[in-house]
């Protein structure tokens, strides 16, 4: 159970892909705009994770490590086109709104990141449970940051949630404030920057204060990981 | 030895790319009629905002021609759908693209009957900044109606640009060139339309093979 528990951390927090590992940038940045895009992208990077994590994970004792990453981008490749036809044939609206970044979540390194670094060594239930941990800690990011994005910059939650989860969500919008003209920053792609930035500060002072009342028990790393923000 | 793990690893590879693009394959074939099908509704949708129901009776997406014409801007050809009441000609619904905007091309649907009546106006794709240049967008502002109704009098109606330029349409505070570009490209197509009105009608259908 103690290898649940490890993962559901490292996705969540510890080893969150947005916000340590600052995987998946490009579309992180761009479609956090609002919350309905930030959640279809992140559902979308969610099943691709997930299906990935599991296939590489059952093929991995066929695969020579010489050819591994070829193989494991075929497999990537494969489940992006898969969801991108999926949503282009169900969630039309929505397929519309996102454009460019459906197909761009192959370059998306934590889906990579996550093959070669877990899936590739464990059993295809770890893998499919890491996967999920992992797509909803890049979710619930992507969703925060479209939250903030959304409320400043236009004063709204929830805004077009009627493409991704149907016609009855349209009551899901709420009017938070109203401007005359939009918080342009907010955004823009330095909105996303900023926020992206605060959300790390932010994250970095509650490490800060967790470390500062326990007891100061250094461990060693066990191995190393893609860490970028929180180096100790 | 290197030859051997080659030709096994060459096998391996093309056993997986086989197993992907089959998986693709498959998805593509189970989702291709709903695309299709949800590409039609947006495109009928598209088409009825522009003109009103009682002004044609034929399906609009099956009776097209293109179009070269500079007017209708760059990067042709341009997808000119007809509408037919009671078999006769009753309006034209021009694609056209300006390069004007402010980044990047803006697609324009100009509806345009035989006597150079605007009937409707939307933009259908733009990449012009969000809270200033969008509101050409329905959803961010009705601006695009000032269109409705109006008529094209000539090569450079004057009516047909922002009023800093003396013409009829409202500049948006801190974007003016994103309206100029549209007024100015719809004027354009607009009279296009008109004075090639029986000559494109005359013109072969090029979209009566999409039958369902």
């Amino acid at each position: 159970m103690s290898e649940y528990k490890t993962l559901i951390k490292d996705g969540m927090w510890a080893n969150n892909p947005a916000i340590v590992q600052l995987l998946g940038l490009c579309p992180l940045l761009a479609v956090t705009s609002t919350i309905t895009n930030a959640m279809g992208l992140g559902i979308a990077t969610l099943l691709v994770l997930v299906g990935s994590n599991v296939t590489v994970s059952l093929v991995r004792n066929f695969v020579p490590k010489d050819i591994r990453i070829p193989v494991f981008v075929m497999i990537i490749a494969a489940f992006v086109t898969i969801v991108q036809l999926l949503m282009n044939a169900y969630t039309f609206g929505l397929y519309q709104a996102l454009g460019i970044f459906i197909p761009l979540i192959v370059t998306n390194c934590a889906i990579i990141g996550r093959a070669e670094a877990y899936a590739s060594k464990n059993t295809p239930l770890l893998s499919a449970f890491d996967g999920i941990m992992m797509g909803l800690g890049f979710m619930v990011v992507l969703v925060l940051l479209g939250a903030m994005r959304e409320l400043i910059g236009q004063g709204t939650l929830f805004d077009g949630a009627n493409l991704l989860l149907g016609d009855w969500a349209t009551v899901l919008r709420i009017e938070v404030f109203q401007f005359d003209n939009q918080f342009l920053v907010a955004i823009l792609p330095p909105g996303a920057f900023l926020g992206l930035g605060l959300l790390i500060a932010a994250k970095n002072v509650i490490d800060a204060q967790i470390k500062a009342k326990a007891q100061p028990t250094q461990e060693a790393e066990k191995a190393p990981r893609a860490r970028v923000t929180s180096l100790t | 030895m290197i030859a051997k793990s080659m030709y096994k690893n060459g096998a391996i590879l093309c056993a997986f790319a086989l197993a992907t693009t089959g998986s693709v394959a498959v998805v593509q074939s189970l989702t291709e009629t709903r695309i299709a099908e949800q590409e039609k509704a947006q495109l009928m949708s598209l088409l009825s905002q522009v003109i009103p129901s009682e002004r044609y009776d034929n399906q609009l997406y099956l009776d097209c021609v293109e179009s070269d014409a500079p007017e209708l801007g760059p990067a042709g050809p341009h997808i000119i759908y007809r509408a037919r009441l009671n078999g006769e000609p009753a309006a034209l619904l021009v694609r056209h693209i300006t390069p004007k905007g402010y980044s990047g091309n803006i697609d324009i649907l100009t509806a345009v009957t035989k006597r150079g009546e605007i009937t409707g106006v939307r933009v259908t794709r733009h990449e012009e900044t969000p809270g200033l240049g969008d509101k050409v967008e329905l959803s961010r502002s009705d601006w695009i109606t000032t269109f409705n109704g109006m008529q094209i009098n000539g090569a450079n109606d004057g009516r047909f640009a922002v009023k800093k330029d003396g013409g009829e349409f409202d500049q948006f505070t801190g974007a003016t060139i994103t309206p100029r570009a549209v007024t100015g490209s719809v004027g354009e197509a607009a009279w296009y339309a008109t004075t090639h009105f029986d000559a494109l009608f005359a013109k072969d259908n090029l979209c009566a093979g999409e039958t369902q």
